[in-house]
């Protein structure tokens, strides 16, 4: 029996994402890996009080005509339509002229909490949601405001600090190509958080360039195997 | 004649110190120059935490393809021999210690090498991204930054007071008015602008600065 997992929309594919819910968004930053599709289509759908895991929290439509003639859309869309309660990453804003990102502006405002996440530590925190692990010692923060609160240890004459895993509802992510089982590669920088992710949530939601037959994927090179995928929408590049 | 370097010179001075076969990681800002100064006859292999390693120089309009980015969303072009991987494994390579050289920017630098370079007062949203990984897991921690603020207030400072990246992990400082080593005794000046004295340079410095037995105007 082969379990269907192609959705012919991403609207489709996002529909029951809930008030509430924990959301990853895969990719890096405004480009390279981002699931615009995806997150253009949670922004129409319009769930609130989200929790969004993801490593920037985006520049949104507005401010982004700073950077290029006519704008572009990210994750920072989610932001400017108030759908978001809180958010765990490593660039919530970025250091010019403020505000930098709608997250700035909404967590000034007092409207957003933010949990500040060293990169690193994000992608290590989504290895261990997705591998069954309660978490790890890091030197990472060490003597930082990211050592607050957490459990110390010295190991060696080094002293770490515990992480502890990060999982969500839902990840939205991108890749490169999918085949019907829902293997996916990936192409180039686009890579980064999305394998991770996509390993680390309850319902993976993969945006892809292409979808092929089975077969069609060399199994050497796949990136993520077929069961941490749930759901699949081509959207041709 | 007194003169400051530019972005491009500071750059030019840190890529000197990239010996042949190194792995190199830059960071955010004027370290991204670094990939347009190293001549095709060197080996060097820059990593960057979004997951790649063996990238060149970065992508003239013609060569842009967004989904080939630096760390700092900058395109950049391929190299033969380059590899991709996913952020973990990105970053399992800089904790690990697996990376020699890594460039950083600083908003200050203190006496010890305590590094400052993510969050200003007044702005409690800006992020490390993977800034703090990258200064505690590097061999060796450059950071290029301009000697002092706007207001010519200090910048390489006894204690840092804004938000500490790491404790006591930068190597070397290449600012527009000098290159200064971190050691046990405190920062060694090693290298001096063109036409500027020690104690001009000490004046804009609030870190005692220790001029080396064979200090010299820096070359590039």
């Amino acid at each position: 029996m082969t379990i269907d997992k192609i959705f012919n929309s991403c609207d489709e594919a996002v529909a029951d994402i809930f008030d509430g819910a924990t959301v990853m968004v895969g990719g890096f930053g405004s480009y390279g890996g981002l699931p615009i599709n995806l997150i253009v289509a949670l922004s129409r759908q319009g769930a609130k009080d989200l929790t969004i895991i993801a490593n920037m929290g985006g520049v949104g439509y507005e401010l982004s005509h700073r950077i290029k003639p006519g704008g572009y859309q990210d994750s920072g869309i989610l932001f400017e339509n108030g759908q978001v309660r809180k958010f765990i990453g490593s660039v919530p804003a970025l250091g010019g002229m403020p505000p930098t990102s709608p997250l700035e502006r909404l967590f000034n405002e007092g409207k957003v909490e933010i949990e500040m996440v060293p990169q690193g530590t994000l992608a290590e925190r989504l290895r261990c949601g997705a591998g069954g692990l309660g978490g790890f010692y890091t030197p990472v923060g060490v003597g930082t405001t990211v050592e607050a609160g957490k459990e110390k240890k010295v190991i060696d004459g080094r002293e770490y600090i515990l992480e502890l895993p990060l999982t969500a509802d839902f990840a939205l992510i991108k890749a490169h190509q999918a085949d019907t089982p829902g293997n996916l590669v990936y192409r180039q920088t686009a890579r980064c958080f999305n394998p991770v992710m996509a390993m680390a949530a309850g319902v993976t939601i993969a945006e892809v360039d292409e979808l092929v037959p089975t077969g069609q994927l060399d199994p050497e090179v796949i990136v993520t195997p077929h069961i941490y995928v749930n759901r699949i929408v081509e959207v041709p590049a | 004649m007194k003169e400051r370097l530019n972005e491009q010179t500071i750059a030019l001075r840190a890529a000197r110190e990239f010996t042949d076969g190194s792995v190199v990681n830059l960071g955010y800002g004027m370290p991204g120059l670094c990939a347009n100064l190293i001549t095709g006859d060197r080996a060097v292999f820059f990593q960057s935490e979004n997951g790649m390693l063996g990238y060149g120089s970065l992508a003239t309009d013609e060569e842009k393809d967004y989904e080939l980015i630096n760390a700092s969303d900058q395109p950049v072009t391929p190299l033969p021999g380059m590899c991709f991987f996913d952020s973990a494994a990105a970053f399992d390579m800089i904790r690990g210690g697996h990376i020699d050289i890594v460039v950083l920017g600083a908003y200050q630098v203190s006496e010890r090498g305590d590094l400052a370079n993510w969050g200003r007062p007044g702005r409690p949203a800006t992020g490390m991204g993977g800034g703090m990984d990258l200064a505690v897991g590097a061999k060796k921690i450059i950071v290029t930054m301009l000697h002092t603020t706007k207001d010519g207030g200090p910048r390489i400072v006894r204690d840092c007071t804004y938000p500490l990246t790491a404790r006591q992990c930068v190597s070397l400082i290449i600012t527009d008015l000098a290159v200064m080593a971190v050691t046990e005794d405190g920062l060694l000046l090693k290298e001096i602008a063109p036409g500027w004295t020690v104690p001009e340079v000490q004046a804009l410095t609030e870190a005692k600065l220790t001029p080396a037995a064979d200090l010299k105007e820096i070359e590039l």
